[in-house]
């Protein structure tokens, strides 16, 4: 069977100057037809100034079957926009092409073409139409449009008296009844309250179950690893990993986490600066690895494994010692406290010299967010060493719970479980 | 299941034929697009659609006082007002249509980089929404004529003749300047001029008989000047010089084509720099 979607060696180019004279062209090919006729050649006037020129996407290839899901993740500029605006038509390629094999509808934006002055109703006929849909379609779902969308009493007032989430609600329950057999969708999800972010998953679920194809562009890890089969890792506009949804996140954050530098995940603390000890410094360097042994530099999913290596001097013969590491949120509240004097049956042996202790946090469920290491060393119960701000981990997204229903709230997650009893309490009535 | 349906997206270079098969698909959302305009233009406004009827007649009163009583510029026949009116109704559609639609993407520039759909709409739309103006004025000339018992001719069957000339006049117009509008907005200063000084060389507040002989065929090199003479050969059975009105229909067409193939080959650039 033929893909629904055939993407070959596509390449777009842009011209980086922000000059509009620049940017159609118009100056170059100017100059060069003034050149012929000056009869000075056109070659005298390069307009391949390789510096001027960027390449968004460079000879991105891949295939896409019927009623397949796919996530495209990448960093900013990594040429997802890119490659959605071409497949979506808004944009030519410079090399390649896109062969598409049915009906296609794209939503790179919530709400395109809304008019502030026209109510609700009026801009559920507009935006379906600018979306590609027949007037007897829309009129066909107008209900169950309103009905997504929970905006009944507003239908007759003007869009420009809507709150942003209402827009956006309106919006997405238009796009949510395109009958298309591939639907394109970038970053739409992360606008709007969270309880409708979590209907539209739900609502793309059950698009990508009728057997529709769908090419998904988020940052959101747990949504790209709950409702997408595969996933393509764009790198600086190339494809640098094909597989599952699963793997093409994994590798994703591999290289969020490698990309600071290659040795971002080992941290030097002879040169920290917020630092107080009491006779020498101790405390040497620390290194930071996650699952599978993998060195992490700064983003870590919720729930993944945290490694900490510290590396410290005893000076001295020394039995009771503890090593302690804090979190501390970005409000600077310590959200969890590790201690080596809290590792259940420690024997205290006497040791001298450098030391190397590994702090293994099999799962670390605090919620996303910036948090802040504090690292000290204590010696016969008194602070030797400590310090602030050692190192910053990111906690990033992730579908925790198995749902694809992304925590935000709270401090941290837990394993927890619901249990509905109500059917042992009859209901109260006449 | 997919259909027979195949698209396939590469690069195009050069000049590019018109797609009419792709404008056939999507031609209900020209309809929707003019009918948003047409909603949206006199929202919020006091007076609404009076405003279309209100330029040109508020013009045509100016007009009638200062050239034809202090001036004594006469018109062809008809009473001055009529024919003041007749000429200011065409034109008011093609100024006001040129300089909306020569304006449309840039000012929809969120629907020329977000989604996909003929682009030759949004300046198509703008001009679409305007015959609905162009008609109000005409009951408006209608009811004038009433007033001054001026007879209505059988002439008045060429009429759709020169509203689609002034149409195809208009939208290629409008094409060609929203499309370089776009990388250049020097366009934005630029219309208003040209429409100001447009006026003076199409016989809206002249008849073309003050234009000398040998010279007014070349007023056929402007597609409103046969459009103007038109209506007021449809409308008010005035003479009209047949050369100079085919000539104009003729440079109507041409254009209404070009500006089609040069909005088609600007296109595919606007959403990277709009």
């Amino acid at each position: 069977m033929q893909p629904i979607l055939q993407i070959e060696h596509l390449s777009k180019e842009y011209l980086l100057t922000r000059d509009s004279f620049e940017q159609s062209g118009m100056r170059a090919g100017l100059a060069r037809k003034w050149a012929a006729l000056r009869r000075l050649g056109a070659s005298n006037f390069p307009d391949e100034n390789s510096e001027d020129h960027f390449w968004a996407l460079k000879d991105v290839s891949f295939n896409v079957n019927e009623g397949d899901v796919v996530g495209i993740i990448g960093r900013n500029g990594a040429g997802k926009s890119t490659l959605l605006k071409i497949v979506s038509r808004i944009t030519d390629p410079t090399e390649g092409r896109v062969v598409v094999r049915a009906r296609m509808a794209s939503l790179l934006e919530v709400g395109t073409g809304f008019h502030p002055e026209l109510t609700g109703r009026e801009n559920i006929f507009l935006n379906g139409a600018i979306l590609g849909m027949r007037k007897a379609e829309i009129v066909a779902q107008f209900d169950e449009i309103v009905a997504f969308a929970e905006l009944e009493k507003f239908l007759d007032t003007p869009v420009k008296h809507y709150s942003s989430g209402m827009h956006v609600r309106l919006g997405f329950a238009v796009a949510a009844h395109l009958n298309r057999e591939i639907l394109i969708v970038d970053e739409v999800l992360a606008v709007g309250d969270m309880a409708f972010q979590k209907k539209c998953l739900g609502k793309m679920s059950e698009v990508s179950r009728v057997g529709r194809t769908v090419l998904f562009v988020s940052h959101n890890m747990a949504a790209v690893e709950n409702l997408c089969r595969h996933g393509i890792v764009l790198n600086g506009g190339k494809v640098v990993f094909v597989g599952t949804a699963k793997e093409a996140v994994l590798d994703y954050l591999g290289r969020v986490s490698g990309s600071r530098d290659s040795t971002g995940n080992v941290i030097d603390l002879t040169t920290a600066s917020d630092r107080r000890f009491a006779r020498v410094p101790l405390l040497k360097r620390m290194e930071f690895y996650t699952d599978d042994n993998r060195p992490l530099a700064n983003d870590l999913q919720i729930g993944a494994r945290l490694q900490v290596r510290i590396h410290f001097d005893l000076p001295e013969l020394i039995d009771d010692f503890n090593v302690g590491l804090g979190f501390d949120n970005s409000y600077g509240q310590r959200v969890f406290t590790a201690q080596s004097q809290f590792q259940p049956g420690r024997i205290p042996q006497v040791r001298v010299g450098p030391q190397i202790y590994t702090c293994d946090i099999p799962s670390l469920t605090l919620t996303p967010g910036e948090y802040s290491l504090r690292v000290w060393l204590e010696i016969n119960d008194a602070e030797a060493d400590l310090i602030n701000d050692a190192m910053r981990i990111r906690i990033i997204e992730s579908d925790y719970y198995g749902t694809g229903k992304v925590p935000w709230n709270g401090a941290f997650v837990l394993k927890h479980r619901w249990l509905n009893q109500s059917a042992n309490y009859p209901a109260k009535g006449s | 299941m997919p259909s027979s349906f195949e698209v396939t997206i590469r690069p195009h270079r050069g000049w590019q034929p018109i797609d009419l098969r792709e404008i056939w698909l999507y031609r209900e959302l020209l309809a929707f697009l003019v009918w948003r305009d047409i909603k949206i233009r006199y929202r919020q406004t006091l007076l609404g659609a009076l405003w279309a009827v209100l330029q040109p007649l508020i013009a045509m009163l100016i007009f009638t006082f200062i050239f034809n009583r202090l001036a004594g510029v006469k018109s062809d026949g008809p009473p001055y007002p009529l024919f003041a009116l007749a000429g200011l109704a065409p034109w008011t559609f093609f100024s006001t249509a040129v300089s909306q639609s020569s304006n449309s993407l840039v000012s929809n520039q969120q629907l020329v980089s977000k989604i996909y759909f003929p682009r030759v709409f949004i300046p198509l739309g703008s001009v679409g929404a305007l015959l609905l103006d162009l008609g109000l004025s005409l009951v408006l000339l209608a009811l004038l004529m009433v007033h001054y018992r001026w007879p209505v001719s059988l002439t008045v069957l060429w009429l759709p003749v020169f509203i689609v000339a002034a149409v195809l006049a208009t939208s290629g117009v409008g094409l060609i300047l929203s499309a370089f509008n776009v990388s250049f907005r020097d366009v934005k200063y630029a219309v208003p001029f040209l429409i100001q000084m447009g006026i003076f060389v199409t016989p809206v507040i002249y008849p073309i008989r003050y234009i000398p002989g040998s010279w007014r065929i070349l007023m056929g090199l402007n597609p409103m000047a046969g459009v103007v003479l038109g209506f007021r050969y449809a409308i008010l059975g005035t003479a009209s010089p047949w050369p100079v009105m085919g000539l104009s229909l003729a440079v109507s067409v041409l254009l209404f084509v070009s500006g089609l193939l040069i909005f088609r080959r600007m296109e595919r650039r606007f959403a990277d720099i709009i």
